[in-house]
């Protein structure tokens, strides 16, 4: 891309594993996450979420956000922010975290790395750039910078992931716990591993320095050709973490600063996420409204239904009855889960009514006539796909 | 020794389905096997160390998605992954590629034939519409025609309700289409031979017919009409191999109470007073219950082991004459690396997915001539899959193993009995086929598995090494499966009943007929109905 090309400022950019992904991008299925060209998935969703499932598979996490947070203040300034306690973080460990606005709406929701006393790394989907900054405010030892740019990283999900690491040479990788973080020797830079992930399964993140990261790809494809490796994009990335019932911005929540509407946003405890706020801990943005809002209870509770029949509930309504007349909360995603065979969802319900029935009703479309459904719903407490894999360590091989 | 409610004979997955659902309703139930493994011919075995056949059948499809839901085969560790298009080979050079992807497999077929290209849209259509009606009979009891009981009336204006709902044209292109040869009902489609080939081989698959003889393209349809995740005809792979199915039903009827012996082959049916009260065990050993399901074939059930006197009339020679022979079989192969085949994209989707040596409409014809004169085929038929290019737990790293599914092969041969030696004959033909598209595959070879009609009969149990526990053709299915009048599950002696392949629907990995006979035994002995309704994506 020159400077002369009029429409350069249009153009969406490039992550550091291009040259390698849109070779293997055979259908040239395309879509953009924060500015960044990003594959919709590559060869076929379907079987490219089976390879999470059954061997392993990578996605491209560079245009997830990054950001280094250092000085002595840093911890203090993380804690201040997000709604867990950051000071329970041990070191080369990963927290998964929210941060809230001051009436205890979600802003967004990441993973803090502490890679020293005194640095920590924060992730997130979207640019946070603003926030972080408004938040160092009153600490003095403490800068905010957004490494995005600077780091590849890459994420290696699926049964025979484990193999792979090891199979590349990666000595020790099946010590690390889940959450654990792990530093090898790579061509004469540092790899981090990280045993995290956005599918349920077993699976690492591989975070790199961008020069580095093609000569990474190669080995890592070369270690994993008898193990199946493939690229997966955006579908099967969805499909994978609805079944492990992670949320999605978008999807189960709106982001508060992105909010227009009152209350069309979300908390912490609406998401079924309580266990993430810690009220031991000092002060915090949103610390009374959520304390609030956990003696009073949420509005709404964010539930895994396993619904009837095999329509997925896309855009439902859920009601008390079915007669549909008494409508109680919505679906905010919905699929047929091939490897659990059932017909799951997530769906905001009303908490008052949670313990009576759900029904769904469900459109759908056949050769271009609507028709439509009402569908018996079943609460389900765990994730609809958590395998022991996911936890073992050692893991197996596959 | 304790007393059971029920006595499954066979612990093949129907026999463990059914089992299961009884199981599930409360029944004290007892699974009794012959071999010292479970799984009949949906079985995974490791004979060479670290890798893992599926023995018998290798592929997935017709497995009800209703019944793999309701006993939540997903926690009892089943997992069925799709396997990405496959080649067909052509006598010459010809390959026909088909992608998973509907634009490059569209673009594939035009480059053999701009007609046939279109001409699929259509086939493909016919074929669902066919299919659909087929698939919401399956886990249904076929009505009996000649009864005026109202559950078999209601059941036949079910049926006319959906038949009448095709409309007056396709009413009588579904008659057609029941006694044609897939051959003949293809003409009406596609002009390419190669493609015609392709698409007419799966109405000879498992059977004793040819392309060209009538009421193969019955078959093609039993073939197509299952799913996975609801995609219609497509095929899929169970993660650890076949067994993994019947591990996990297994797993189901543990968790509701039942009991499996393995090591225990049933000499005898136990009948007083014309009622079925037990078995009596190879080891002399005795096992009384209320009732006893057999999932072993109807010739095998009738003339093995049951005593002709225990009978009525005219039962012995219909399970004598049921069509059951044997027409195809199985080579496994267990390789050091990924063979390589001739005139093929080196495409890692595509080329590592399945084969079928297809050769043309002529050269399968030629394979059944063989059969007709009691020799295995000198050109076969071979449909193959390679499973360790898609499940990473069934050969080491980098070594694969390949499925390679054989007709015709007879159970008797013309030239005496089936020997080690004319095994191995039957094995090597195998091989020198491959070997034509893979040069250097020999090289490749670490172990191999060849089973004959005569193999699969003496290890599976599977009379002639049919594979679907009986011929699908019109006289033999529906409300005429095993028998006429027998179509519904109960047998002629009271308290006994079928569940295998040899009943409605017929034969596959589906777990439907175990299902359909866990049903009517229930209803029988006034149980709570646990068996599902079907689950339909085309509702």
């Amino acid at each position: 891309m020159t400077t002369t090309d009029p429409y350069a400022g249009e153009r969406l950019k490039r992550t550091a594993f291009y040259a390698r992904a849109k070779e293997l991008n055979i259908r040239d299925a395309w879509a953009a996450w924060n500015g960044y060209k990003f594959a919709e998935y590559y060869y076929d969703a379907e079987y490219e979420y089976f390879c999470v499932r059954n061997t392993c598979a990578t996605y491209d996490i560079c245009p997830m956000q990054k950001y280094e947070i250092k000085g002595r203040d840093a911890e203090a300034m993380l804690n201040r922010m997000v709604t867990r306690d950051v000071k329970k973080i041990g070191l080369n460990r990963v927290a998964y975290c929210v941060w809230c606005t001051d009436e205890g709406r979600m802003i967004d929701d990441g993973t803090i790395f502490k890679l020293a006393d005194d640095r920590f790394m924060l992730t997130c989907g979207s640019p946070c750039t603003a926030w972080l900054e408004m938040s160092v405010f009153g600490f003095d030892d403490v800068t905010v910078t957004d490494v995005t740019d600077d780091i590849a990283a890459l994420s290696l999900q699926g049964p025979t992931s484990c193999a792979t690491l090891k199979k590349m040479g990666l000595q020790g990788i099946d010590t690390a716990k889940p959450f654990d973080i792990l530093y090898f020797p790579f061509q004469g830079d540092t790899l981090m591993v990280s045993r995290t992930g956005f599918t349920g399964d077993l699976g690492y993140e591989l975070w790199i320095k961008k020069d580095l990261a093609i000569e990474m790809w190669d080995e890592l494809y070369a270690a994993g050709d008898d193990y199946g490796i493939q690229p997966f994009g955006e579908a099967a990335t969805n499909m994978a973490r609805l079944e492990a019932a992670f949320i999605m911005p978008a999807m189960e929540f709106n982001e508060a600063l992105r909010t227009v509407n009152f209350e069309h946003d979300q908390t912490p405890f609406e998401l079924s996420l309580g266990w993430l706020v810690d009220f031991k801990k000092p002060h915090f943005s949103g610390r009374s409204a959520l304390l609030k809002e956990k003696q009073r209870g949420p509005k709404y509770t964010l539930t895994k239904l396993d619904i009837e029949g095999n329509r997925p509930a896309a855009g439902s309504y859920i009601y008390s009855s079915k007669l549909c007349t008494k409508e109680i909360g919505y679906v905010t995603s919905a699929m047929w889960s091939p490897s659990v065979k059932a017909n799951i969802a997530l769906a905001m319900i009303k908490t008052d009514y949670l313990e009576g029935n759900l029904w769904a009703e469900i459109y759908y479309e056949k050769e271009l006539r609507q028709y439509s459904r009402v569908a018996r719903c079943t609460r389900k407490t765990k994730p609809f796909w958590a395998p022991a894999r996911a936890r073992a360590t050692p893991p197996p091989d596959h | 020794m304790s007393n059971y409610d029920a006595i499954i004979i066979g612990a093949g997955h129907n026999g463990l389905t059914n089992a299961a659902y009884l199981a599930k309703a409360g029944l004290n139930v007892v699974v009794v096997e012959k071999n010292e493994y479970i799984g009949g011919a949906a079985v995974t075995r490791e004979l060479q160390e670290g890798w893992k056949y599926s023995n018998c059948s290798y592929v997935c499809s017709m497995m009800r998605q209703a019944i793999h839901r309701d006993l939540d085969l997903a926690k009892h560790g089943l997992i069925l992954v799709p396997y990405l298009g496959n080649i067909n080979f052509g006598d010459g050079d010809e390959r026909l590629l088909s992608y998973h992807n509907e634009e490059a497999a569209h673009l594939e077929l035009k480059r053999h034939s701009p007609h046939d290209a279109d001409a699929m849209h259509r086939f493909q259509t016919d074929l669902t519409r066919y299919s659909q009606l087929i698939r919401k009979t399956l886990m249904r009891t076929p009505p009996d025609p000649t009864s005026f009981r109202p559950r078999d009336i209601m059941e036949l204006l079910y049926l006319a309700k959906q038949f009448w709902k095709l409309g007056e044209k396709e009413l009588y292109e579904y008659v057609r289409f029941f006694t044609m040869s897939a051959a003949e009902y293809l003409e009406d489609y596609f002009e390419n031979d190669l493609i015609k080939a392709a698409m007419a081989s799966p109405g000879i698959i498992g059977t004793a017919l040819g392309v060209y003889s009538p009421g193969s393209s019955y078959i093609l349809l039993h073939h197509v009409m299952g799913d996975v995740d609801g995609s219609i005809g497509a095929w899929g792979l169970a993660r650890g191999g076949m067994g993994a199915i019947s591990n996990a039903i297994a797993g189901a009827v543990n968790e509701f109470g039942g009991e499996i012996r393995t090591n225990s082959g049933v000499q005898k049916i136990l009948v007083e007073n014309r009622k079925a009260v037990g078995v009596v065990l190879e080891n002399g050993d005795e096992i009384r219950a209320r009732i006893v399901v057999s999932n072993l074939d109807a010739k095998r059930t009738f003339t093995r082991i049951m005593d002709k006197n225990d009978l009525p009339d005219g039962i012995y020679d219909k399970a004598k004459n049921f069509k059951i022979r044997g027409s195809s079989g199985k080579v496994n192969i267990a390789l050091s690396g990924m063979p390589k085949f001739t005139g093929v994209p080196e495409n890692r989707y595509v080329a590592r997915g399945g084969q079928v040596f297809t050769g043309s409409l002529e050269t399968m014809e030629r394979a059944y001539d063989c059969w007709k004169h009691g020799r295995w085929s000198d050109d076969p038929f071979i449909e193959s899959v390679i499973p360790s290019a898609w499940d990473p737990t069934v050969a080491p790293p980098g070594q694969h193993w390949m499925s390679n599914f054989v007709q015709y092969c007879p159970a008797e041969l013309s030239d005496g009995p089936w020997t080690p030696e004319k095994r191995d004959q039957f094995g090597e033909s195998v091989i020198k086929k491959i070997e034509g598209y893979s040069p250097g595959f020999r090289d490749l070879i670490v172990h191999m598995e060849v089973r004959t009609p005569y193999e699969i009969e003496k290890e599976i149990g599977l009379t002639e090494g049919n594979i679907f526990q009986g011929e699908l053709t019109i006289d033999q299915l529906f409300f005429n499966r095993p028998f006429p009048g027998y179509g519904q599950y109960r047998m002629p002696v009271k308290n006994m009943y079928m569940c295998g392949s040899s009943t409605h629907p017929g034969g596959g990995v589906s777990s439907v007929c175990g299902a359909n006979a866990a049903r009517e035994i229930l209803m029988d002995l006034r149980r709570t109905n646990t068996v599902p309704e079907d689950d339909f994506y085309d509702e």
